[in-house]
């Protein structure tokens, strides 16, 4: 069978060879469903959880192509999907969250390109996914490196294709992140907000599953002889933010992610000229131009840790050296983690 | 406790004759006096029935004299003009929202038969920049200073509201923060850009965008003069929708301008009076604005009737916007496409 391009469905009869041509819906669904009859069933069931709410004056109650039966041929039942797809987005019959995240565009057409550089490119091999819980708040703390923030992207895919539940890691980022063009809408779709003790604490509330790098730029803008070394935790904001919502911290250790672009030269002077935090000089970029932004092919290790449960020490989320101390704690799990990861890696691209 | 005598401003703009014309229709409250520079108009002046219309400025001293022998004891503020276009320019609308609501609260502060006041504000006190949290709570304030326009109208406006709440702490003042209100009838700079032929947007930009249907508005406006609810509330229908999804919704087509064309084109638009496109508002069209309205929820036990999806898909059939884009024709293509593959495989088979 060729393989298929177009956006992935699945109505749940075959289970998928390849993880990356055909993926399981959002919600684990039940062996004996019976596959979709209409379009409109389709689409609603491809839209899963974040289709239409009820509202009072629904606009359009004919039903659409309900005279056209979509049968088991996957072919038939791909190109329906993609359509559907196609017509929800025309029409903007979707639904964002409150802070612009569009579940259904990220699954699709967001995740689509990633999953080859997940899998081919990097060959990710995550572990500890056992202590992300599958539902309910946790806060998941992570080194952050690589010049260009990939591993956050990377990581969130290992979230969304490899923990059982199908989570959506909700990412905190720089408000540089977010006055780019492109990339603060692309941000703010697949469900990235601000770091600010606001939206963390109402992600958590919401009983989101929430990512932080509390190195910041200070991680990824760090010369290639620094790798692996934990920059200083700022002011350990998400610890009080993960005490005043009880969340469970996990620590997550990412290793490959430094090796990516190696930043071997910083040109400061340009970095300002551009407003940028820091220019990169890697051994590619910006010598062989658009071909510089090729990541090394890095073997990727991801490891999530056992969980520090937050729960008992609620109440003293304004205790400034408790927070610390937390902060140290998770900083120092990450670190030991990741010369754990190094020893065992028998090459960088290997 | 309902109030006896109510003074409404701005009583000859939509909004503000429509919240008179509720307040006329209870029996419970004696007299309904509406204030405005001019008089409404035929289908304003049919609407808002018993109210008693006083033709007064409120920038004119003159106004304490209608509270002290009316013996008015709740005040709904109605007079802040959005629209640079309706007050007569820039300068007479700041004039206007600023002085006017100046002279008005110092006329309240001497009128000791007031014991309420509700007044209109805006959420774009809390302006749009990409360092401000997702949601808005009331207490947060902007992360930039508003430059100039209405934003900075309302936040000086809120100023003297609040500094009259400290010298008359006796009065119940109720500060409502509306997000954009839609309606299929009021003209707003929002409206008037969804119904231009192309919606010029802000490349690489697609910002979070609420609505409030004018219907759940006039609900507020009305609960906020009948019961005592002292503070600042936003006001904004739940959910929030894109940019790119309301144009869609709308049957527009989006033309993505780049940052630095935007404001030369804002200027030349604006100049055409098409619609509204200063700094302010185009920093709202790159980074939104959303608010979070669980206070109002909870204090009002306030249930709208419209979501901000809803109240936009309520203004598109209002205002009759179609294209070739929209979701009939969509659907019909789709239609289209699925019989054409189910009947090559019926002919394969």
């Amino acid at each position: 069978m060729p393989e298929a391009r177009i956006i992935p469905i699945n109505a749940g009869d075959t289970p998928p060879k390849n993880s990356k041509n055909a993926r399981r819906p959002r919600k684990p669904v039940p062996p004996d469903v019976e596959p979709p009859e209409t379009l409109r069933d389709m689409g609603s069931f491809v839209a899963g959880k974040n289709g239409e709410t009820a509202g009072p004056p629904e606009p359009e109650p004919d039903p659409p192509a309900a005279e056209v039966p979509v049968d088991d041929d996957p072919w038939e039942q791909r190109i329906a999907g993609a359509l559907g797809f196609l017509r929800r987005r025309l029409t903007g019959e979707y639904e964002v969250d409150e802070f612009g995240f569009d579940a259904e565009l990220t699954e699709t057409v967001i995740a689509a390109p990633l999953r080859p550089l997940y899998e081919k490119w990097f060959r990710v091999e995550v572990s500890g996914m056992e202590h992300v819980p599958d539902k309910g708040a946790a806060l998941i703390v992570a080194n952050h490196s690589g010049t260009i923030a990939l591993d956050g992207a990377i990581t969130a895919l290992s979230l969304l294709d490899h923990q059982p539940a199908r989570r959506h890691l909700r990412m905190l980022g720089a408000d540089m992140v977010f006055s780019t063009p492109f990339l603060g809408e692309l941000a703010r779709k697949s469900g990235n907000t601000l770091a600010c003790q606001a939206d963390a604490e109402r992600l958590l509330s919401n009983g989101e599953l929430v990512g932080v790098y509390p190195e910041g730029f200070k991680g990824v803008g760090k010369p290639y002889s620094e790798r692996y070394k934990l920059q200083r935790f700022g002011r350990g904001g998400f610890v009080a933010s993960a005490l005043r919502t009880k969340a469970p911290i996990i620590p997550c250790s990412i290793v490959g992610a430094e090796e990516i672009y190696p930043m071997l030269g910083n040109a400061k002077l340009l970095a300002r000229l551009l407003g940028m935090p820091y220019f990169p000089l890697t051994p590619t970029f910006p010598w062989l131009g658009p071909l510089g932004m090729i990541p090394l092919p890095s073997k990727w290790y991801i490891e999530f840790g056992e969980p520090i449960d937050t729960a008992p020490l609620a109440d003293r989320a304004d205790d400034p050296m408790l927070v610390f101390n937390v902060a140290d704690q998770v900083r120092e799990t990450i670190q030991q983690t990741l010369y754990r990861l190094l020893m065992k890696r028998k090459s960088v691209f290997l | 406790m309902p109030p006896n005598v109510v003074l409404v401003t701005g009583v000859s703009r939509h909004l503000g004759g429509r919240v008179a014309a509720r307040l006329a229709a209870d029996p419970r409250i004696e007299r309904v006096i509406g204030v405005d520079t001019t008089p409404p108009a035929g289908d304003i002046a049919e609407l808002i029935g018993r109210t008693e219309f006083v033709r007064a400025d409120i920038r004119n001293p003159l106004i304490a004299k209608v509270i002290a022998t009316a013996g008015v004891d709740t005040v709904v503020h109605m007079s802040v003009a959005a629209m640079p276009i309706v007050a007569g320019g820039r300068s007479s609308m700041k004039e206007f929202n600023v002085i006017g609501t100046m002279q008005l609260l110092a006329a309240c502060q001497k009128a000791p038969s007031v014991r309420k006041v509700v007044v209109r504000s805006t959420t774009t006190v809390y302006g749009s920049s990409p360092r401000d949290p997702a949601l808005f709570t009331e207490d947060m304030e902007a992360k930039g200073a508003a430059h100039g326009g209405f934003a900075k109208d309302a936040v000086e406006v809120e100023g003297y509201v609040r500094g009259f709440s400290r010298r008359r702490p006796d009065v119940v003042v109720t500060m409502l923060r509306f997000a954009n209100f839609l309606s299929g009838r009021i003209d707003t700079p929002l409206t008037k850009y969804f119904q231009l032929p192309a919606v010029p947007t802000i490349l690489g930009f697609d910002p979070r965008l609420q609505f409030l249907h004018v219907q759940d508005g006039l609900d507020v406006l009305q609960q906020a003069s009948l019961e005592d609810h002292h503070g600042t509330f936003n006001v904004a229908g739940p959910g929030v929708m894109l940019l790119s999804q309301a144009i869609r919704r709308a049957g527009r087509i989006g033309i993505p301008v780049p940052p630095i064309a935007a404001s030369t084109l804002g200027s030349v638009l604006r100049s055409a009076g098409a619609a509204d496109f200063s700094p302010e508002q185009l920093n709202f069209l790159s980074y939104g604005r959303v608010v979070d309205t669980s206070k109002i929820e909870r204090t009002f036990g306030w249930q709208p009737h419209y979501s901000t999806v809803e109240a936009f898909d309520d203004f598109v059939r209002g205002r009759n916007l179609t294209s070739v884009l929209s979701p009939d024709n969509v659907k019909a293509a789709e239609r289209a496409v699925l019989t054409r593959v189910a009947g090559r495989r019926s002919v394969d088979a």
